[in-house]
This record gives structure tokens, sequence and C-alpha cells, in this order.
């Protein structure tokens, strides 16, 4: 009897969907635990006045309803969408503009490689954002630089219309992971397209407008949404270099999460801008991936 | 000029303005190494210069000793802790669960599988309140247990790029060692996890460095200076005395990019082509 009771158990932890799901155990606590329910809570929070130390309170709509009075989050939401648009699509095309140049296979190409990649390596990092807000101090390199070109300093932190500069332009600075996937992407067209549009006599400009941005499509897609959420969730670089200002010119949307929840303990409204900020995440990768339908091409056609 | 030594000039070309262009991309970098060894004089009013005109090593000396009684030692320690538990974590779950998704089939597993795929797409700041509210309610804040306990549970962009790896990895090698009666569990000890080395070893070097520069966590997490990782200490000490010490500031933020550049020194392959096969923010 006891036997069989062992043989039976020994039966059960070996058949394979026991073993499937021991191995998966992780991964479906991880998603209950530390997604799925902080999520679920997070909305229910929404609803709510809490401030972490007194018991929530149900105040229904209000918090949204005032997100749609609260001019600094729409400010803060004007200021992300013009970092985004400005920094992502210039940061691609500086990736693509030198993957390109280095296809040129010659015995420096690695180093080449390795020298464009430093600032993607190093650029999240606090150090670099210390060092960039030196740049670009009021005496800083970039302004002396300028200086000798003659023209003025700038006060780049100081001036509403300036502070985002300095910050896309980090962002541009780390192109290099998209340029080593552009890299990888462009391996994969076939060397013989481009001698067939040559035999053709097709020039490089029509030669790249037809063979590589087609066949770089799927990369170029996936580059997007990955730079696009990325941008959108910025925070240490703008919380360490600007600190959101001057007059929240760089007052990025998880700045302003991060201050409702953590500077004014408001986590039932920082609870509601998540919400929203999932949603508007949600829309824009929904929107890049069904215009890709009509930009992404796929050689099998799926 | 015939062809032959035009090619050879354009040649050159080719190589003076990528070198060019490559030393203005790491100039930044530069500059902050050059600031670590010059005084404030020499990094306000001779900043262009490249070459300090004395080593002064005791900026290191100066910064090192950290703030408030804590010294850079304490910090360093902290990151390395952090960044090597929640490294060993990470391969070591993300590899079970992916060995699950791939090679065994039961019932759920594509639920479950694209579950997976919709939090690789879902954007960390967004679970960062929901979160923070589940462990301060838990009683875990302030301590280090929020940043390293994910690890555990698995990573999905790992995941991922393991369960791709995987895929490399000849299915009959595991019917082989059923047939020789290895079980599922023996299967993935003794076959899938070795030949999956490569992809570890990609997964430790990013991760590595992913936690070691990580900022927001830390600043969420932690608050007692004891406690503080490299990224968050350095943050302070330029606010407590960036208008005194660059120098020192800037010493310390080169020793905080030493282990990042450490590993890309020596594992520069397997972070290309992490990166190439999945991608990798920033």
């Amino acid at each position: 009897m006891k036997g069989n009771v062992k043989s039976a158990a020994r039966k059960f932890i070996y058949r394979e969907s026991t073993v499937g799901y021991v191995f998966a155990l992780p991964f479906i606590i991880g998603f209950l635990g530390f997604t799925l329910i902080p999520i679920v809570s997070s909305l229910y929070y929404s609803f709510t006045d809490y401030n972490l130390i007194q018991k929530e309170s149900w105040i229904g709509a209000n918090n949204y309803m005032r997100l749609l009075h609260d001019e600094r989050f729409w400010k803060s939401l004007k200021v992300t969408l013009r970092y985004v648009l400005l920094s992502v699509p210039s940061k691609l095309c500086f990736a693509l503009f030198v993957a390109m140049i280095l296809t040129r296979t010659t015995k420096l190409t690695g180093f080449y490689r390795s020298l464009f990649y430093v600032p993607s390596l190093i650029g999240g990092s606090i150090a670099v954002a210390l060092v960039w807000k030196e740049l670009f101090s009021r005496k800083g390199l970039i302004n002396q630089i300028l200086g000798i070109v003659d023209i003025k300093a700038v006060s780049w932190f100081g001036d509403q219309k300036m502070a985002l500069i300095p910050l896309i332009l980090m962002t541009v600075w780390q192109f290099g992971s998209s340029m080593i996937i552009f890299a990888a992407g462009l391996k994969q067209i076939p060397g013989t397209y481009y001698e067939a549009a040559k035999i053709d006599g097709a020039n490089r400009f029509r030669a790249f407008l037809h063979i590589t941005l087609p066949g770089l499509s799927p990369v170029i897609l996936y580059n997007l949404i990955m730079q696009t959420i990325s941008a959108f969730m910025s925070f240490t670089q703008a919380f360490v270099i600007t600190q959101g200002g001057p007059n929240d010119a760089t007052n990025f949307y998880a700045l302003y999460v991060y201050d409702n929840a953590f500077e004014y303990y408001d986590m039932g409204y920082a609870s509601a801008m998540s919400w929203v900020m999932l949603a508007i995440m949600s829309l824009i990768t929904l929107v890049i991936f069904k215009s890709s339908k009509h930009w992404v091409f796929s050689e099998a056609g799926n | 000029m015939n062809s032959k030594t035009r090619k050879v000039l354009n040649r050159y070309i080719y190589h003076v303005l990528i070198l060019i262009t490559g030393f203005i991309m790491v100039y930044p970098v530069l500059w902050m190494i050059s600031g670590s060894l010059k005084n404030n004089t020499e990094i306000l009013n001779d900043s262009l210069n490249l070459i300090p005109p004395h080593l002064r090593w005791d900026n290191f000396a100066r910064g090192w000793k950290g703030f408030g009684g804590t010294s850079f030692r304490t910090f360093f320690a902290n990151s390395f802790i952090i960044a090597g538990i929640s490294t060993a974590a990470t391969v070591l779950s993300s590899a079970c669960i992916a060995y699950s998704f791939s090679r065994l089939k039961y019932l759920g597993r594509k639920l479950l599988f694209t579950l997976m795929i919709m939090t690789l797409l879902l954007p960390g700041q967004v679970l960062l309140i929901p979160q923070y509210v589940l462990y301060n309610s838990l009683g875990l804040v302030p301590s280090i247990i929020p940043l390293i306990l994910p690890h555990f549970l698995g990573q999905a962009f790992f995941i991922y790029q393991m369960m791709q790896f995987m895929a490399g990895i000849p299915r009959e090698l595991d019917e082989a060692a059923f047939v020789d009666g290895c079980s599922k569990y023996g299967i993935f000890s003794y076959i899938i996890l070795p030949l999956l080395k490569p992809a570890v070893i990609t997964t430790i070097i990013i991760q590595f460095y992913w936690k070691w520069d990580d900022f927001q966590g830390p600043l969420v997490y932690l608050s007692k200076p004891q406690s503080y990782t490299v990224s968050i200490a350095l943050k302070l000490f330029a606010d407590s005395s960036s208008a005194t010490d660059y120098g020192a500031m800037f010493a310390m933020s080169t020793l905080s990019l030493i282990p990042v550049f450490l590993i890309f020194l020596f594992f520069n392959q397997y972070l290309t082509e992490g990166i190439s096969t999945s991608g990798l923010k920033g």
C-alpha cells in the first residue's frame, strides 16, 4: 500500500505536465504577485485618496477628474511627447546611418562599432548624467566651444526653450544599441539584391529606398517600439540633470508620477497617473503595430 | 590622379572621418576621466584641455571618503551584493521558465507564454507605484528585498532570449537522454543548462550591468546611507559637494563605470550578440 502511494507520487512528480508547472512556477508567482495583483490593486487605489499612512478612502473618479484640470499633468504629457518625437526619430536615423557606414568591413570595423557603442553602454549611469550636467552648465564645455565660434553662452538649464535640448542630445548620443540591431538586420539582406539593382541601373539612393528600407523594416519596427517605450518612460536623466525644471519645461511624465508618489505621498493620484500611462503606452504600441502592416515587409508574408 | 590612388585616398578619408566622429562620441567620457585628475580651477577654466596639467590622485582619496560617515567602499559593496544576487537569481529562474515554455507540454503553457510576452512589453514605470504600495503594505520598505526579490521570479526579457537560444538546441538530444532513462528534470540539468552557456553569459553581463546602473529602484526603496548603492551615492555626493569639489565627483564617477567597462572589455562579443538577437534598451 505504502509502496503504491510512493510510486504514484513518483509518477506524478515525473509527469511532463508536473515538471512543466514546477519550472514555470517562478513565472506564475511573479506574474500574479508582482504584476497582476499590483496592477489591479492600483486600479482600486486610483479611485481612492491614499497617503500610505492612513487607510485609503474611496473618492470615486475624483483623481481622474483632477488630472483633467491639472495643468502640470498636461504640460508633462506635452513635454514628454515632444521629447519622444524629437529624440527617437533622430536617434534611429543616426543609428541606421552609422550602421550602414560600418557595413564596409575593414580590420577596424569591430573597433569602430565598440567606439560608437560606448555611449549606449554607460549612458544610463548616474556618472554620465552628472558629466552631462557639467558639460552644459553655464561655464561648461559646450558654452566654451560656442564661445570659440563667437556664440553667446547659452543658459541651457535656465531657459525653458533650451532645457530639453541637452536631454534630447543625450538620448541621440546613445544610438549604439539601435545601431547594433540595425547592423545585424543589414547583414540579413542578401547581397544579390544589390547586384541585381546595380545591373538594372539603380543608383545607391534608389537601392537604399527600395531594398535596404523594406528589407530592414521589421528591424525598424522593433527599434521604433522599444525606443519609443523607453523614451516615454525617461526618468533618471531628467531627475539628475534638470530636476524637471525650469518651470516644468523638462518635467517628464515619469518624473511627475514620481513627485506625486514620493514627494507629496499622493499615492491615489499617482496610481491614477500610472493607469493613464498604461493606457497611453498601450495605445501608442497598438498604433505603431497597426500602422506597421502598411510599411513592414516580410518575405514569407507573415 | 589614377583610380587606384583615389581609392586609397577615399579609404583614408573614410577612416579619418569615422575616427573623428568616434572621438566626439567618447569625448564626454574622456572629459570625465581627465576631470577626475584635475582640481576645480583646472576643470572650470581649462576645460578644453583633456590632459590634466598635474595628476591629482588625491581626488580619489577625497571622494572615496563619501559622505555622512559612509565611504564608497560600502556603496560599492552594496552595489555588488544587489547586482550579484539579482543576476544569479535571474539566470537560474529565467532558465527554468524558458525550459518549461520551450520544451515541456502542459495545459496553459500557451497562455503563460502570452502573458510573459505581455510583461515584456509592459514598461517598468507603470508598475513602479503599484509595486511600491504592495511592498510597503508587506513592510518591506525600506529594504533591499524589493530590489532583488523579483529576480527570483524570472525576467521576461531574458526568458525570451533563452527560449530563442533553446530553439537551436536539437530535440534529439532530449529524446536520446529520455530513452536512456533521464527524467525531464535531468534533461534540464544535464543537457539544456550546459548547452545554454552562451545565453547564460549574455544574461549575466546584461543583467549585471542593468542592475549596476539602476537608479530609480534604489532611490525609491533605500533610505539609509549604509545601504545605498553607488548610483544613489553618486547623486547625493554630487548634490552635497558639487559646488565645492568637482574633481572628487568625477573621480567617483569614473570608478563607478569601471565594472561596466571591464565587462565590455572582456565580454564585448557576448554583449553585441545579446543586443542583436533580442534588443537592448538604451
